[in-house]
């Protein structure tokens, strides 16, 4: 593949930060909606309140949600045995967070369209699944990466694997599952102040508060439990950054505080989950000075840290297998080909800024904030 | 290790489940985006408020219809890797790009604007709110063309090469992936039956309307739009209907042997059966159209159909020279330098997966007895009568609806439709043909490709994930209840859209809005909003 300007190295490289950064993006655009429909039951009490939360979110959800649509569309294209271990291993997982991700589009749609209490209640429970449910999971996903899944590779690359649903649940993971959680109703808390009025206002900038303080803890103590608690992975064999995609050809090892490893030798990657840190006590700040936008801009912050602080530990492995390690997928073993890397790469670079536009310029039209009046005036409102 | 032939069962019931699921509310999307969008040209052009209330009446429908088709394609991206992971291994490297293409070019495109679309009325200027418009409409077609080239591939597996360091097929020419003439021809079909989907269910509903004497103004003019937007659709479903099949001969021949029951080689130019009968003696009794079949998948006289008989002898055949492949697979993997192993690989790699269909019968497939390999070659023909029956079934719907709309347009265009009660009356029961056609055709495409997954390179039972049964009783039980409960409550919610009628919509955004769209500047294409 003479004629690709770009090395494979470093494409892999480029794909792995772009797979960051598309989680990322899912995380703070789509992690914001997530959080407010977790918040839902708590921050607004009314029905009118609840409407005026759901057409906070009404206009851009269904674009949020694509960051998600995409990160999966990206991982099988850029990284498919990922897609296909992941997927396939954590089988139940992923039903119930499509369980709850069905329930989101219907559940914004058809509620307005009855006024009968029940019916609107019914639909709210379902909302608020929609929002907690996989924010949780999402979180204990990323726990259970880092201990490792247990799966296997044949000589044919067939994956198999060999845990349970429950197996999952440990309590690192579940810890992992509270840190998303509370830092997406960060997010969410800190987008529903600046753009709401009165009580709503008020009430989420009380539990913005305390979910940032939570998210704070927690994520402290999630260091403290990868430092001392859990086993990282390391490649002891040489390592190969342009060859063939095949997970088979190296040896693994277990090694405790593995996964602190590379900040000792990259200290600049410190960076990552100093910005979870200061991010998580900005926006705790900023909420109760009432200061919108910087509470907003914090949140964001603190997601890109905590979630970069995930990754770059990781690096350079992807998804590590406990029953297997050898098996690791890595970002030099897991990949496309060079060529589908590049024609990727190429599309991303195309397409990402032209959706970063239009995003930006819906926001624009749809800003202002939403209150019990506005709602009446759009026959389209939910 | 063998594979669970019910985990496999269990997977392609809920894959084709949830995928025909998704695609009763695809079609709709298409259509009804389409014209949406024309009807709101109309109103910007002559600014005339009821091309605007039709804009908003359609579009109330248009929105239950795609919150439902959102959350069954969310179901769709995930589980390839779900339920299909060796699919993923092995052909995520060129199957993979579409579908994330799809992603960044078409579903971001229409969920951003759809929210525009529903919320922007009195924050765009009429320019700015059409394009908005027309830009979902536009996303929805970018949809369809990309999950269509991913879709295509499956059917004929152009511009990729089988790698044996890596285990899987990978791309040498991407433009050959997305020009595939087998995704071209499936993607003007395809979003041509979407345009009869929405053509149909406007008129449909007009009808009931006319006949309820109800909301005349609008039903009259949607019926106009529906009339000639529908005949056109119908006109190129059939003709790219044709060429479907053309295409399908030419990379396909068994899913059109067993279209058409052809269980010999016949003589050129082929007949069409127009209905068949397997009779107890084994023999066939038949109608048949003389030359037709072989015109419409030849385009010749003289070139000859091979029969299901004939094709089971190749198929034989090429797993025997599968079988070179992959016993030179497995020197491979022994030893990585062996250079003789990867010549046999290039040369003979296009049947491995012919010998991959013997992974159902026994592990160690290079001993595979001649008995076996029979077996495996008689495994490659798809079940003959379903879909000789499902086609006879589309082509007939496809054909009836060029009459209907032709009839629709000439009465709509002389204005005299309301007097004719039978005709209505005939429009309102029509609808549910477009969806059936439309499922109809995707059991074509799809279980007329099996035994394969992707057509010739991998079986698909080869392809399944290793979960357990109870993993797919528990997903699948949760899917048809989930899905069978929301379907109730659309199909409830959309009977009252529709007996509400259109009229509040206008009054609200007129009535309680200063500043209704302002008048367009006719320079801006993308005007400021209104603040
Ligand atoms: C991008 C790929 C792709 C696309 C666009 C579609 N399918 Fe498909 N289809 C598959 C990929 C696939 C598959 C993964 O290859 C399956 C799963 C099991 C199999 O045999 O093929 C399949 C099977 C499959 C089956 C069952 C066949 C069988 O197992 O016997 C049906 C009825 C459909 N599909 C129907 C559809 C519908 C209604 C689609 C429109 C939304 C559709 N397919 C789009
Ligand atoms: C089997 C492969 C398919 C996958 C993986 C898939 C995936 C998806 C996903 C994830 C969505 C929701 C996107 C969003 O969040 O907005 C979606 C919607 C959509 N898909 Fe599919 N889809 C498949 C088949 C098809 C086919 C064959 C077509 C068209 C011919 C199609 C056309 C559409 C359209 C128009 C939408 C817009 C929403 C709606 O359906 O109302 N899809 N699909
Ligand atoms: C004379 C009329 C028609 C002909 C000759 C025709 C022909 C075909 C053929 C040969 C295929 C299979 C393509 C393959 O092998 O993969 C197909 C598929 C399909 N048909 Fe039709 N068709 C007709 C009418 C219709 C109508 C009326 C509809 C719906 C309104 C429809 C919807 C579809 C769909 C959704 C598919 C699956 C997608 C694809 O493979 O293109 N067709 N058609």
């Amino acid at each position: 593949m003479d004629f690709i300007p770009i090395d494979y190295e470093s494409l892999r490289i480029i794909w792995w930060a772009l797979l960051g950064i598309l989680l990322i993006g899912f995380a703070i655009m789509g992690g914001m909606d997530l959080g407010i429909g977790a918040l839902l039951p708590a921050v607004a009490r009314t029905d009118e309140e609840r409407r005026v939360l759901l057409n906070l979110i009404g206009p851009t959800w269904e674009g949020n949600q694509v960051w998600l649509v995409l990160g999966g569309g990206a991982i099988f294209a850029a990284w498919p045995p990922l897609y296909a271990v992941s997927f396939s291993g954590f089988y139940l997982a992923m039903i119930v967070i499509l369980l709850a991700l069905i329930l989101r589009p219907v559940g914004f749609k058809f509620r307005g369209k009855i006024t009968d209490r029940r019916w609107r209640e019914a639909w709210d429970w379902a909302l608020f699944v929609g929002g907690f449910v996989p924010s949780v999971i999402f979180g204990v996903a990323v726990g259970n990466v880092l201990l490792g899944a247990p799966f296997s590779l044949d000589a044919t690359l067939r994956p198999q694997y060999l845990g349970t649903f429950f197996g999952l649940l440990t309590p690192f993971a579940l810890l992992c599952g509270l840190v998303s959680l509370a830092m997406v109703a960060t997010m969410g808390a800190s987008v529903i102040a600046a753009r709401t009025e009165g009580a709503i206002a008020q009430r989420a900038r009380i539990y913005g508060r305390w979910a940032g303080l939570a998210a704070l803890g927690l994520f402290g103590l999630g260091g403290l439990w990868v430092a001392f608690g859990i086993e990282g992975y390391v490649i002891t064999s040489t390592v190969v950054t342009d060859a063939a995609s095949n997970p088979l050809n190296k040896t693994v090892a277990r090694q405790a505080g593995a996964w602190l490893a590379n900040y000792g030798n990259q200290p600049w990657m410190m960076i990552a989950p100093f910005l979870g840190f200061v991010g998580l006590g900005l926006a705790v700040y900023y909420l109760g000075e009432r200061w919108n936008v910087p509470a907003i801009l914090a949140s964001g912050l603190a997601i890109f840290g905590i979630v970069s602080t995930a990754g770059l530990s990781l690096f350079p492995f992807l998804l590590p297998s406990s029953f297997d390690p050898d098996a690791s997928l890595t970002v030099w073993d897991a990949s496309s080909s060079h060529l589908t890397l590049f024609i990727m790469l190429i599309a991303t670079v195309i397409f990402l800024p032209i959706i970063l536009a239009y995003t930006s310029w819906v926001y624009k039209v749809m800003s202002g904030p939403v209150t019990p009046k506005s709602l009446g005036r759009n026959p389209n409102a939910y | 290790m063998m594979i669970d032939q019910t985990v496999v069962d269990l997977s392609r019931a809920q894959f084709a489940a949830t995928a025909l699921y998704h695609f009763l509310f695809v079609p709709l999307t298409l259509g009804l985006s389409f014209m949406m969008a024309i009807m709101e040209s109309v109103y910007v052009m002559t600014g005339r408020e009821i091309w605007r209330k039709m804009t908003l009446f359609w579009g109330t429908l248009f929105g239950i219809n795609f919150a439902m088709g959102v959350a069954t394609g969310i179901v769709m991206e995930f589980q390839f890797g779900m339920n299909w992971s060796y699919y993923s291994h092995y052909v995520g490297d060129v199957f993979g790009a579409p579908l994330a293409i799809e992603g960044l070019m078409a579903f971001f495109l229409e969920a951003t604007f759809i929210g525009l679309f529903f919320f922007g009325w009195d924050r765009l200027s009429k320019v700015g709110h059409l394009v908005v418009t027309w830009l979902v409409a536009l996303g929805a077609n970018f949809s369809a063309l990309w999950i269509l080239i991913a879709n295509g591939w499956m059917q004929y597996p152009v511009g990729a090469t089988f790698n044996p360091d890596t285990m899987r097929m990978e791309i040498t020419n991407f433009m050959e992936v997305i020009f595939n003439p087998v995704a071209q021809t499936k993607f003007v079909h395809t979003v041509s039956a979407g345009y009869v989907t929405g053509a149909v269910f406007v008129l449909a509903v007009s009808a009931l309307f006319l006949l309820r004497g109800n909301h005349i103004e609008l039903a009259k003019r949607s019926i106009v739009v529906a009339a000639s937007f529908g005949l056109a659709a119908a006109l190129s479903v059939v003709v790219l209907g044709d060429e479907s099949g053309y295409v399908a001969t030419e990379h396909q021949k068994m899913k059109i042997a067993a279209m058409e029951a052809m269980y010999h080689t016949e003589a050129a130019p082929a007949g069409l059966a127009l209905v068949a009968f397997p009779q107890a003696d084994g023999s066939i009794w038949e109608i048949k159209i003389p030359w037709v079949l072989g015109l419409i998948t030849t385009r010749s006289f003289d070139t000859e159909l091979p029969g299901i008989d004939d094709l089971v002898i190749q198929a034989g055949e090429r797993i025997r020279n599968g079988l070179k492949a992959y016993t030179a697979l497995e020197t491979l993997q022994a030893d990585r330098t062996n250079e003789a192993a990867r010549t046999t690989i290039g040369e003979t790699w296009p049947d491995l997966g012919y010998a991959l269909l013997l992974k159902r019968y026994r592990v160690d497939i290079e001993n595979a007895t001649d008995a076996e390999v029979a077996m495996a070659a008689a495994d490659t023909v798809p079940d003959v009568w379903p879909l000789f029956w499902t086609f006879r079934l589309m082509v007939g719907v496809g054909f009836f609806f060029i009459a209907f709309f032709a009839l629709a347009f000439w009465k709509a265009s002389r204005g005299t439709l309301d007097k004719h009660k039978s005709f209505l009356k005939v429009a309102v029961a029509v609808l549910p043909l477009p969806w059936i056609a439309a499922e109809a055709g995707w059991i074509i495409a799809e279980y007329g490709r099996q035994p394969w997954a992707i057509e010739g390179v991998l079986p698909t039972f080869y392809a399944a994930s290793g979960l357990t049964v109870t993993d797919l009783v528990i997903s699948l039980s949760f899917y048809v209840t989930v899905y069978t409960i929301l379907a109730v409550i659309m199909v409830w919610l959309m009977t009252k859209a529709i007996n509400a009628g259109p009229k509040d919509y206008v009054a609200l955004l007129n009535g309680e809005t200063e500043e209704v769209p302002q008048a367009p500047s006719p320079t801006a294409a993308h005007p400021a909003p209104a603040e």
